[in-house]
């Protein structure tokens, strides 16, 4: 029983970082209806970011801001650079886009830091937190730090114009310029917020699977199945499947399947979602008249 | 003065010409309206005025060039588009589509105080304001379309269709408050309308569009008593 709690305590935690990661590419499919697989990697070079301020001498907290604002900054310039100018592509075309944006940050941090593993630190103490002995202090941390995005997220969304018009461009992008709403800059910054979001779900991971050019590759891969299980355009089913996900993945990989197929249970889930509940639990059924 | 004044506007979608070369002004504080059957390209002329569809020609806004801009800069000058299909965010609240509609404000106690005005227009719409707006039935989603427009607080108001699918006494309701905002709020509005008898008893002047060009313009009264409009668009 133990041994149970353990596990879907510490899935928990991981799921928090999937939820993050999730809730990213959510964001920005529901503006502009494409996945971005280069999530992962964008996590992952601004993780590297920080990884650098932190060799240079910056304390945590502030390395941590500051990476926050980078990776917010380092989204709104490749939308405005990158994906912008491929608006009306074809779907292929921005799908090209996408993974050769995957390919180039992966080579291109490969090439600065190299792909020998680095620590990375946590913020949080090491000795056990409030006597708690299921959970290790940075899992709590990671988990309370998850759910402080959402709901600075939440409140940002449903409580201030600019949370609103970004709603608004994303719903009905015609209707937001008619009352004046910049709608290309409501989509930059989106790719921002969701780049801001990624680079937390990657500070959060470094520590727990050391920080390497690779290391969002499997955590993408299980946002991906989150996003699926949740509803691809449903924030919330996002978050909750990330946690689901993470305490699945856990479980089966403890007791059922063993850790060395761990990854095979993101890709199980993707297929089955695919196959059986294609909008997934959260996610409205789009149907076309044809 | 003229508010709005068009020379020779021409627009096209793709290949097809919709629009070749329309003129005409509207006063500053009057309701002129654009009268014409299918396609002969009211709803593209509108389009074309807030900058949604490509146009060549001249557009002059209170003096001002505005052809060729953007509209997000066109809906800044005070220029409200309550298009066809009424363009509701259809999963946010009404009083969050209100709020939107005040977006470029930033004068926030006049917004509020627009907000309780347009309420006092459309009772119903305070009664639904937490409710998502497509939940509406279609004649609410026409008063929020309309006073979404309001909540710009605009000089100009471009009316497409207004009375496109709704009861017939919840037209004369509408067409009942459009007039008082703009008897008023001096509000100028430019209505497109197929149904000629209603535009024409709203409206001071009018236009009669045939596939891409004007071919009459007076005030309402003389359009009324033109035979050829009685005949083709007022059906006696």
């Amino acid at each position: 029983m133990d041994a149970f709690l353990f596990q879907v305590l510490a899935g928990l935690a991981t799921g928090g970082i999937y939820a993050s990661l999730a809730l990213a590419l959510v964001m920005i499919y529901q503006a502009t209806h494409h996945v971005n697989f280069a999530q992962g990697e964008m996590a992952m070079f601004t993780t590297y970011i920080a990884w650098s301020l932190m060799d240079a001498g910056l304390p945590y907290w502030p390395t941590f801001l500051l990476t926050l604002m980078v990776a917010f900054l380092l989204g709104v310039a490749i939308e405005r650079l990158v994906i912008r100018p491929v608006e009306h592509a074809p779907v292929l075309a921005v799908v090209v886009v996408f993974i050769a944006l995957l390919v180039i940050l992966n080579s291109v941090t490969g090439w600065i830091y190299t792909y020998t593993l680095k620590p990375f630190p946590s913020p949080f103490p090491e000795e056990p937190l409030w006597g708690i002995r299921y959970m290790s202090p940075h899992e709590i941390g990671a988990i309370g730090i998850t759910l402080l995005v959402l709901v600075a997220l939440y409140l940002f969304f449903r409580f201030t114009p600019l949370g609103l018009a970004m709603r608004a461009a994303a719903q009905n992008p015609q209707s937001a310029r008619l009352v004046g709403i910049r709608v290309g800059w409501m989509l930059a910054l989106g790719w921002g917020l969701a780049a801001g979001i990624g680079a937390v779900a990657g500070m959060m991971v470094a520590p727990i699977v050391y920080l390497d050019p690779n290391m969002m590759g499997g955590v993408l891969l299980y946002a991906f199945a989150a996003a699926l299980v949740g509803g691809i355009d449903n924030p919330w089913g996002a978050v909750l499947g990330g946690f689901l996900v993470g305490v699945l993945e856990n479980l089966l990989g403890a007791f059922v399947i063993g850790n060395e197929l761990k990854l095979s249970v993101a890709l199980v889930i993707i297929v089955g979602v695919l196959l059986v509940r294609p909008s997934g639990l959260f996610g409205t059924v789009h149907v076309t008249r044809v | 003065m003229a508010l709005l004044e068009v020379n020779g506007l021409r627009a096209a979608y793709g290949q097809t010409r919709v629009l070749h070369g329309l003129d005409f002004a509207l006063e500053k504080g009057s309701i002129t309206a654009l009268l014409g059957a299918n396609g002969a390209g009211k709803t593209t002329t509108l389009r074309a005025l807030c900058g949604v569809v490509k146009t060549q020609g001249e557009v002059r806004f209170a003096g001002a060039r505005i052809d060729g801009r953007a509209t997000e800069d066109i809906v800044r000058l005070g220029v409200a588009h309550v298009p066809d299909g009424r363009g509701t965010f259809l999963d946010l609240t009404t009083e969050e589509n209100l709020r939107l509609g005040a977006y470029t404000r930033k004068d926030r106690a006049a917004v509020a105080a627009d907000l309780e005005r347009v309420y006092g227009y459309f009772p119903r719409l305070r009664e639904r304001r937490e409710q998502q707006a497509g939940t509406l039935s279609g004649g609410e989603q026409q008063m929020l379309a309309v006073s979404r427009a309001l909540m710009l607080s605009p000089r100009l108001m471009l009316l497409d269709e207004p009375s496109f699918g709704l009861a017939p006494l919840v037209v004369r309701e509408l067409f009942q408050i459009l007039r008082r905002i703009n008897e008023r709020e001096r509000v100028s509005m430019l209505l497109v309308e197929q149904n000629a008898a209603l535009a024409l008893e709203l409206a001071d002047s009018a236009y009669l569009i045939e596939t891409g060009r004007v071919v009459l313009a007076g005030s309402a009264a003389e359009l009324k008593r033109d035979d050829a409009v009685r005949r083709a668009y007022l059906g006696y």
